[in-house]
């Protein structure tokens, strides 16, 4: 676990690096959502670039499709994907590596960007599987702002209804989206009480930054029957280093030359602290 | 004898013939069951059939993971709820993440009547066809809907198919009903007018070739039901051998067949095109066939519309 803590903060430098080379990025969320996905694509989920027409695979649906760069640094650490390939076209003309899931690549399920397209397109994966039979589970990770898309709750409706226990949907929640605190935005809380009110088991986590936390929490979805489990990961904005932490404004943004350096500075002390 | 079966009876028909064998059908409707007349296939296969409520968004999401899945989805829905509330489901998580989607409008144009232009769907051909990877199709008739479902049935491309809430008189036999996939069928071929219609409005489109021919004109009907992909070898052989062209649907008059009919011809073989459609303002109350007798999309009415385009 620990070598997986420190791995967090070298996949944070890939996808600042990815940034920087593309010239643009969703950097915030990026930062916030990377101990769940190391923790979904490195110890929970059954997937890997040898198996992915697999039926028995594991489903990963990113609805917070902004969060790319994050999601290119994990596919690359998996082996989807070739790292310095994707920094050398990432944005650029005629690149494959565009801004949002795209699923010609390999590993990418769904296409995704406009928010609150992910939690309906799981309940399907995952109703599949159950009329299958098949032991998949299902992970679409959403973000918090995303959450004032309705279309978000006919999912929770659905997942609810049709008894989806092989379904766990993630809300990265770290409090802000591009013009300000969620809660002045359009106000969520108290999210977990309802989410539970839509018959979901609901995990709140009080450091969605920690993977210990964060798998314990997928540990547990395992062992409930019957309903869909839905993890409040409570995030940082920009988790890595203070010059982005929990600022709005670094919701997207391409850290200048000495911004760069003093996050990356930050990264590697975190990550040494952590091997 | 007057027809009595609706073409969404058909649709359900033949789900029901395959779903007995193919178990990756699934039919999920959003509390549409009975109105497309669906009711029937949720009865006899419970384990291929999702009700996801009033909730057209999820429904098409859900479909979309279920086709991901590797199921065969056939998401059935009003014709204007299904396009418009949930465009966006259609296009990101059906044509643009490429899954095997069927999405059925039903009661499409202005099957519903009095109800308003809440429950029209006039915007959906042009809605669809704009989307990068959908296919649309308008069924003329009850035996052709049978043709295309078997058809659909085959392939793993998703499509949006609209028919309409009300039985329509035949424009084809059991015995003969010529399909050939994404072509046109060719109803009769003359010199003087060429009619490109789709849906409904072929069954008025062959009337009215019947009346141009008692009044000496002779007129090539041209049954679109593919409007994307338009059979343009089709557009263009009926225009050239025609002085005028003619197209008739029940849709807006802006983005359907009309629009693009009219691009395809002024290309290839520039001539007088006329769009029959409905107007760009709320429809007039009344019935389908009150609605089209109103707006001149009627055997007569195209007819009139063909004589006047040769003057």
């Amino acid at each position: 676990m620990e070598n997986l803590k420190a791995l967090a903060y070298e996949l944070r430098k890939d996808t600042i690096d990815i940034i920087m080379a593309g010239g643009g990025g969703h950097i915030g969320g990026d930062m916030s959502v990377m101990e769940v996905l190391v923790d979904l694509y490195f110890r929970q989920m059954n997937v890997s670039p040898q198996q992915t027409e697999d039926p028995d695979r594991d489903y990963f649906i990113m609805s917070k499709g902004h969060s790319m760069e994050a999601y290119y640094a994990v596919l690359c650490r998996k082996g989807f994907l070739e790292l310095d390939d994707v920094k050398a076209r990432f944005s650029r003309f005629n690149s494959p590596y565009i801004g949002h899931p795209h699923n010609t690549l390999p590993g990418i399920e769904m296409n995704s960007g406009s928010l609150g397209h992910g939690l309906p397109v799981a309940v399907g994966l995952a109703l599949a599987a159950k009329k299958r039979g098949g032991a998949n589970r299902v992970y679409v990770v959403t973000g918090d702002g995303e959450l004032a898309e309705g279309s978000n709750w006919e999912g929770f409706m659905s997942g609810a209804m049709f008894g989806l226990d092989n379904l766990c949907c993630i809300i990265d929640r770290n409090y802000l989206q591009i013009s300000g605190s969620t809660e002045d935005v359009m106000a969520l809380d108290d999210l977990k009480a309802k989410v539970e009110a839509f018959g979901w088991n609901v995990i709140s986590l009080k450091d969605g930054n920690d993977l210990d936390e964060i798998d314990a929490a997928f540990e547990s979805a395992k062992t409930v029957k019957g309903r869909p489990t839905c993890v409040i990961a409570n995030t940082v904005k920009g988790k890595g280093s203070p010059v982005m932490e929990n600022k709005a404004g670094w919701h997207h943004k391409v850290p200048t030359r000495e911004q760069y350096e003093e996050i990356v500075r930050d990264l590697n002390a975190k990550k040494e602290a952590l091997s | 004898m007057k027809n009595s079966i609706p073409n969404r009876k058909v649709i359900c028909d033949v789900l029901m013939e395959h779903a007995k064998e193919d178990k990756e059908i699934m039919v999920l409707c959003s509390d549409s069951r009975g109105s497309a007349s669906l009711a029937p296939f949720f009865e006899a296969f419970p384990d291929q059939s999702v009700e996801v409520g009033i909730a057209e968004q999820d429904l098409v999401g859900i479909a979309a993971g279920l086709a991901k899945a590797g199921m065969k989805p056939y998401a059935a829905s009003p014709a204007s709820f299904i396009t418009t509330r949930s465009y966006e489901q259609c296009k990101v998580d059906c044509a643009y993440s490429d899954t095997n989607v069927k999405l059925i409008g039903i009661s499409g144009g202005v099957s519903y009547g009095a109800l308003g232009m809440s429950h029209h769907s006039a915007q959906d051909i042009a809605a669809m066809s704009a989307i990068p990877n959908m296919r649309v199709y308008l069924p003329s008739d009850r035996h052709q809907t049978r043709y295309l479902i078997e058809a659909l049935l085959k392939d793993n491309k998703c499509a949006y198919i609209r028919t309409g809430r009300n039985p329509v008189e035949d424009v084809y036999t059991e015995e003969n009903c010529p399909f050939e996939m994404d072509r046109a069928t060719v109803l009769c071929e003359g010199s003087d007018v060429a009619i490109i219609a789709c849906g409904e409005m072929v069954r008025p489109a062959l009337d009215a070739a019947q009346i141009l021919k008692e009044q000496g004109i002779s007129a090539t009907v041209l049954d679109m039901y593919c409007v994307k992909p338009l059979d343009r070898a089709a557009v263009i052989k009926a225009a050239e051998n025609a002085k005028a062209v003619i197209t008739v649907e029940e849709h807006s008059p802006f983005g359907g067949l009309g629009s693009m009919v009219a691009q395809v011809v002024s290309e290839n073989c520039p001539r007088k095109v006329i769009n029959i459609a409905l107007p760009d303002a709320p429809v007039v109350t009344g019935t389908s066939q009150e609605v089209f007798e109103y707006y001149g999309m009627t055997g007569e009415g195209i007819a009139q519309k063909a004589a006047q385009a040769l003057k």
